[in-house]
């Protein structure tokens, strides 16, 4: 008999309060009762519109019935057929707009709770689960991937366990991409990134980390050592600025500064030797994931009001609806509709202020969605003493200008054949951030799985 | 995991470090730089690439102990392994068609000022080297530069050793007594480049600074590092660090590098405590 309640079983968090205070993680996840519960509000849709909805085609439906039947390693083994990071995804992926937002039981109330339940499974079977790695067959064949992010982890450990010889090269000293320095632990605890890493090297993935493809090696000395093949995973981790006056002054940061400061060097740690500037009122400019999780770091380093800086409005937050709430619960203050015109100097040459102007939304752009327009005469000013520049990032030059024949758009992204990944230049495929842009966790996990079978297929075929 | 295969103590405040790091050091030229981290859980510090052999498989680094993280570099032995070795990162120098050349080095800026010094002279362009340093004791790399220079000129502020005063007064000397340089090659601390770059557009001579501002990832990802040139916003780890010094916006970046002054002597303060040394 399903469970007919219209709402989701609510998710446990910490208290607002407490959790400004630290940087544990804020869903506290499902219990397993809660988890059956939430599993049997699933009807089992014959023509399962949600699978549709899933960059990874998980047969939602089908894990969904075995955590009804509380056969957890059963639900692991299903979510395993279609992905490698499902403990990642359940917690990052933007639901309401993939798999729930494609739920029948989200016409008249709200969808299953897909997202909490593949979190339940992952984390029901890192602690309880058996741990089989089996290390395939060896075909003799090597594959290098650059860039240890979500994308180049997915690749690598699908041709892995194709038999391939797979090294993963990492400019980083730490191997995660945005999942170490990027998204903070009180949202992705590192343990949990850490396992995945762990889980990938008992497949035989070796992974080389302070390697900076097109410094050290470029993709033609790869070749030169006996790879057959390339995966480039490089993301998108060159910070935009605005362009606007006082973006120099000390207290101002991009998004990716400040998040590396604290998640990769751990300076929210009191003994840490890395320095991160504890201010007392910051406003962080954007609305997307990247800025609500700026923003939410910076009240946990202790800034008494922290601002959301946003051209467009609430609706047109791109950041997933959770987070958007939870930095509401946790005192965020939300000036949409608002774009920064300049950074004030406090007289110092530290930031002092933010001087905005208010927008309105105008015809829609070629996105589809309304262009803001300035209203005249309407500026003001914001008192703060630090801005984080969250408005976006593009892929590293550095991959692309050293790698003759490989081919970006003007935006510097790589340009791929149709979903294989396959780009301009023979042997080299690509996926993830470096070719869409700055995406998601789970487009860049699709890209690299794509990649994998194209990579595997073109060996196999030489 | 990089062994260090030898190290020496160049004065009471230098130390130098030689890496068995092959890779790095098949591709390593003057100009460009490593990030190490001593330990698990240490800073990423930014060190030039001093000097670097191919057939050995190793690079050099040339450090001061300013802080809590070259403090703590400074406490890897011989034998032993800092933790991370990245690199090399950032444009190497050019020297392409340069024919008489002034290479002015201050301080532990003589360690980045060398390797080019070197090069230029191996490539047959008359080297004339200027360097300074606040007195005797610190002075470093003396002989290596003597080796490859066609004129030295030895500065200290004190005169405790070679000539008393700035490495400006020297080069204007040289400038005056009828030396046309086809560049100035300027490293040390910012006030002396900012300083050095002011005489030379008086003398209309083209000026190359390297840059060391704060750096996170070396590799264009955090931003942290950016600077103004010519009115643009830089990035040093991956456009630079060397930079056109007349267009360089010093001020900005000798105020963008007090942003963690007192955090770092809070952490100095502590490493001294726990490595035991003397808090200067
Ligand atoms: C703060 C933040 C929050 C986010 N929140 C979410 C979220 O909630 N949900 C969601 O779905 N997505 C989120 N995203 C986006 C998501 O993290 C990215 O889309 C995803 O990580 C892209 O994966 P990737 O493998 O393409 O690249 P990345 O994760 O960027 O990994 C690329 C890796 O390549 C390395 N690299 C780069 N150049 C080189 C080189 N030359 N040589 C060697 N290695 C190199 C980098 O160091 C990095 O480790 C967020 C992003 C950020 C920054
Ligand atoms: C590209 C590059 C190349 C460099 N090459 C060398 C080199 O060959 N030899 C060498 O001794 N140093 C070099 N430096 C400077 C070196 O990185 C810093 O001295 C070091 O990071 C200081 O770390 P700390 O933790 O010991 O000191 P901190 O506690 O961080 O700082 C102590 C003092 O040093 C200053 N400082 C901090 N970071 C820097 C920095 N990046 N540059 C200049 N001053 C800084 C601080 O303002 C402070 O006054 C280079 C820097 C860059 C960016
Ligand atoms: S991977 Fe993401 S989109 Fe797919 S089912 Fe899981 S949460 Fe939904
Ligand atoms: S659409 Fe919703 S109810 Fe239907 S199978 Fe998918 S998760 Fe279950
Ligand atoms: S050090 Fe991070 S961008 Fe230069």
């Amino acid at each position: 008999m399903p469970n007919m309640d219209p709402k989701k079983n609510p998710m446990p968090v910490q208290d607002p309060y407490a959790r400004i205070c630290n940087f544990d993680e804020v869903a506290l996840g499902y219990t397993y009762e809660t988890a059956v519960s939430e599993a049997k509000r699933c009807l089992n849709c014959k023509h399962k519109p949600c699978v549709s909805g899933c960059p990874v085609e998980i047969d939602i439906p089908a894990f969904i019935a075995k955590v009804a039947a509380e056969d957890m390693e059963g639900a692991y083994e299903v979510l395993s057929r279609s992905t490698s990071l499902p403990a990642v995804c359940g917690r990052v992926c933007p639901q309401e707009s993939q798999c729930e937002g494609k739920c029948v039981r989200g016409i008249k109330g709200e969808p299953v709770g897909i997202g909490r339940l593949e979190r339940f499974v992952a984390d029901w079977h890192r602690e309880h689960g058996e741990e089989n790695v089996e290390r395939p067959q060896p075909n003799g064949h090597k594959v290098a991937v650059v860039g240890a992010g979500p994308s180049g982890l997915t690749a690598a450990g699908d041709l892995a366990k194709l038999g391939y010889e797979v090294t993963v090269y990492e400019a980083l000293h730490l191997a995660g991409g945005v999942l170490v320095y990027g998204i903070p632990e009180f949202r992705l605890p590192k343990a949990i990134v850490q396992h995945e890493i762990e889980s990938l090297k008992k497949l035989g993935v070796d992974i080389q980390t302070d390697m900076v493809i097109g410094k050290v090696l470029t993709i033609d000395e790869l070749f030169e050592m006996g790879y057959e093949a390339v995966f480039v995973g490089s993301g998108a981790g060159l910070p935009r600025f605005m362009n606007i006056p006082g973006e120099s002054l000390n207290g101002v940061y991009s998004a990716n500064e400040f998040l590396t400061r604290i998640n990769l060097m751990k300076a929210f740690r009191p003994n840490s030797s890395t320095p991160v500037q504890h201010a007392k009122a910051v406003a962080v400019v954007g609305g997307g994931n990247v800025a609500m999780d700026a923003a939410r770091c910076a009240k946990r380093m202790g800034a008494e009001k922290v601002y959301i800086v946003y051209r467009r409005g609430m609706e047109e937050l791109p950041a997933r609806k959770e987070e958007v709430e939870h930095a509401e619960e946790e005192q965020i203050i939300f000036r949409t509709l608002c774009n920064p015109v300049e950074i004030l100097d406090d007289g110092t040459g530290k930031v002092g202020g933010i001087r905005c102007v208010e927008m309105e939304l105008g015809e829609p752009d070629e996105s589809g969605r309304r262009r803001p327009v300035e209203k005249k005469g309407s500026e003001f000013e914001i008192g703060v003493d630090s801005v984080i520049m969250s408005i976006g990032t593009s892929p590293n030059p550095l991959i692309r200008s050293t790698t003759p024949g490989l081919e970006a758009n003007r935006h510097g992204c790589l340009v791929t054949e149709g979903e294989s990944g396959k780009t301009s230049r023979d042997g080299v495929w690509a996926g993830g951030d470096a070719v869409t842009g700055a995406a998601t966790v789970i487009l860049a996990m699709g890209a690299g799985k794509q990649a994998a079978r194209a990579i595997d297929e073109a060996i196999r075929n030489a | 995991m990089v062994r260090v295969k030898r190290k020496e103590k160049l004065n009471e405040n230098v130390g130098k470090m030689v890496l068995e790091a092959g890779l790095i050091a098949k591709k390593a030229q003057p100009g460009q730089f490593v990030i190490v981290r001593a330990k698990e859980d240490s800073e990423r510090i930014p060190l030039t690439i001093a000097d670097y052999d191919r057939e050995e498989g190793t690079v050099t680094i040339i450090y001061q102990i300013v802080g809590a993280g070259t403090m703590e570099l400074d406490t890897v032995q011989e034998g032993e392994s800092v933790q991370d070795l990245v690199g090399p990162l950032g444009k190497a120098s050019e020297t392409e068609g340069l024919k008489k050349v002034a290479v002015v080095g201050g301080g532990v800026g003589c360690a980045i000022a060398y390797p080019l010094a070197k090069k230029l002279h191996s490539q047959g362009a008359e080297v004339h080297s200027v360097v300074g340093f606040r007195n005797k004791g610190l002075v470093i790399l003396e002989k290596e530069f003597e080796a490859v220079s066609d004129k030295l000129c030895m500065m200290t502020d004190d005169g405790s050793y070679g000539q008393k005063g700035l490495v400006t007064q020297a080069l204007e000397e040289l400038i005056l007594a009828g030396n046309e340089y086809d560049e100035v090659i300027a490293i040390g601390p910012l006030p002396m480049m900012k300083f050095v770059c002011l005489l030379t557009k008086k003398y209309g001579i083209k000026t190359i600074v390297s840059m060391n501002p704060i750096m996170i990832d070396g590799t264009g990802m955090c931003g942290g590092c950016r600077l103004t040139v010519g009115g643009q916003t830089k990035f040093a780890c991956v456009d630079g660090p060397d930079f056109d010094g007349h267009e360089v916006d010093f001020d900005e970046a000798m105020h963008r590098g007090t942003m963690y002054k007192e955090f770092e002597a809070h952490a100095r303060e502590d490493a001294c405590r726990l490595y035991q040394k003397e808090v200067q």
